[in-house]
């Protein structure tokens, strides 16, 4: 029998620590969708995901009313489009704009899929597809596009890196007055996975059935409000306590999950470990840090906290569901996390520390506002160095930088909503064209090759 | 099916029977009440039945923080499988 102090403390959660789902993404399969003209296959794919997703937000505003916790966002992944639009790939920008019809028809808050999967090779008809990106991400508002150029058995395709440097620098030009904010719906992954729920880089596995609900959940503040009540215990208790907060928190995902894919009629997916963080005070991973006693995060101590971090919140989590996947763990987007924003405010946290970050957590370098006039190829190898951490440590790893047009380091851009603000952060000035410009592959590691 | 009630706010004469007047007139069967005064503040936990009450779940949770903002009080009215999930293995 439930007793009082453990009910009040679920309603403690919701009402002042911020738990919620952040996110139920429905992923749909529009493999079939694929006719002989990119129209026919616009109005294919339009009626498809119409048809499939047309209940996920009364859905969803349902089970957050019945169970009492708020659900953020509703989200539809899709099969990547490019493989769909291969027969036509310069004029894939008619799914991409089909389907951000959808989303703002059915109130869905971000749709991803506009993806391509060249970690071996790009063939000819994904390199059509790429150069559709920026038009597509500009022209549309909900649609996400992420592209993945590495992998620890294929290695990093390095064509795919030089590449995508330029495009993240064409999307930022193209959305020039808005702050370059067409980057912010781009991610470039090494090590992508087919099931993950989170923005910018879901999309629908073609490992995965026709239509499946992945859940993300949340609660930074629930963790950070569990430590304070722990203030001299040591690491291995304070790794206790995030554990058992993290199976909680993991339970309302589970169950948000299961009941939603019952409702919708699809598979139950996975729960996505993931402690998300949002601009608001008191819903912050690097408050956690600081809980933990880093007095600001970035200092030196920050990479071992957040490793400690990382891994009670997987082991707290597996626990708690039958099925986790997508990308389970801590996220460090700096636009998205006011602590991050403060640090970086006053030259607390540099790109170098982000990186040092990665190697232990999840996801990659996120939401990091770059110098406008930073050259195409130091974005390739940022993300080149991002791809090298997620490869040799099998790991997914990932590139979302926007520079930002007209701006230059100590100014600040405003994305505003769930993608915050942030302060423009210096790069390296050296210059690393000349490798860039060799292409090619890196070879996978020697530990890949595992048959 | 069961829901889990939770009162809170400022202590005054009345809450108890405001709240449960309001469920019994939604047919919801109270099946357990908890109630303290913490630092001074009102805090009730219900569990009730919900299997033959007069409108969903949905409709009830609507009604019951609408409740809640007449009387003064925070009220929720929530499923109780989340409760269950978060504290039980």
């Amino acid at each position: 029998m439930l007793n009082r102090n453990q009910i009040l403390e679920t309603v403690e959660m919701v009402e002042k620590e911020h738990l919620d789902i952040r996110t139920v993404t429905m992923g749909i399969s529009i493999l079939s969708c694929t006719r002989e003209t990119a129209e026919k296959t616009a109005a294919a794919v339009y009626d498809c995901v119409m048809k499939r997703a047309e209940k996920l937000v009364p859905t969803a505003q349902a089970l957050s009313l019945e169970y009492g916790i708020p659900i953020v966002n509703k989200r539809v992944s899709v099969t990547p489009v490019s493989l769909v639009c291969a027969a036509f790939p310069e004029e894939s920008g008619l799914v991409g704009r089909a389907l951000d019809r959808v989303a703002k028809e059915l109130g869905i808050d971000f749709l991803g899929g506009y993806s391509a999967l060249i970690h071996k090779g790009t063939a000819d008809y994904e390199a059509k597809f790429l150069q559709t990106i920026p038009a597509v991400l500009a022209e549309t508002e909900r649609l996400c596009a992420s592209v993945n150029v590495g992998s620890s058995r294929s290695g990093i395709n390095m064509d795919a890196v030089g590449e995508m440097g330029r495009i993240v620098k064409e999307t930022a030009a193209l959305t020039a007055e808005r702050g370059g904010i067409g980057c912010c719906k781009l991610v470039v992954f090494c090590n992508a996975v087919e099931d993950n729920p989170f923005m910018a880089g879901a999309f629908h596995g073609v490992g995965e059935a026709d239509t499946v609900v992945n859940v993300g959940v949340s609660g930074p503040g629930v963790v950070q409000h569990a430590l304070k009540f722990v203030p001299g215990a040591d690491l291995t208790d304070a790794a206790e306590v995030i554990k058992r907060t993290a199976f909680k928190i993991t339970r309302a995902g589970q169950l948000i999950a299961k009941e939603a894919a019952s409702r919708l009629g699809a598979r139950f997916g996975i729960v996505d470990l993931s402690l998300a963080p949002t601009p608001a005070r008191g819903d912050s991973v690097a408050h956690i840090l600081e809980e933990l006693g880093l007095e600001t995060v970035g200092c030196h101590g920050t990479t071992a906290a957040l490793a400690l971090l990382n891994d009670a919140v997987k082991k707290g989590g597996v626990m708690a569901s039958s099925r986790v996947g997508g990308l389970s763990g801590a996220f460090i987007p700096v636009s998205e996390d006011i602590g991050m924003i403060e640090s970086a405010e006053r030259g607390m946290i540099g790109l170098d520390k982000l990186e040092a970050m990665t190697c232990v957590c999840s996801v990659g370098l996120d939401m990091i506002a770059i110098p406008g006039d930073t050259p195409a190829s130091t974005i390739s190898a940022i993300i080149a160095d991002e791809a090298a951490i997620g490869m040799v440590n099998n790991k997914t790893t990932a590139v979302r930088v926007i520079p930002v047009p007209g701006k230059k380091v100590g100014d600040e851009v405003q994305f505003g909503g769930l993608l915050g603000r942030a302060p423009v952060m210096p790069v390296h000035p050296g210059d690393a064209s000349k490798f860039i410009g060799r292409g090619g592959l890196i070879p996978a590691p020697i530990h890949s090759f595992k048959n | 099916m069961r829901a889990v009630v939770t009162v809170a706010g400022t202590d005054r004469k009345g809450v108890i029977a405001e709240v449960s007047a309001f469920l019994a007139a939604k047919n919801v069967n109270i099946l357990d009440v908890s109630q303290t005064i913490l630092g001074g503040r009102f805090a009730m936990v219900m569990i009730v039945d919900i299997s033959e009450a007069s409108e969903t779940l949905a409709l009830l949770a609507e009604h019951a923080s609408a409740l809640g903002k007449e009387i003064g009080m925070d009220i929720r009215l929530q499923h109780a499988d989340l409760f269950d999930a978060m504290h039980t293995v």
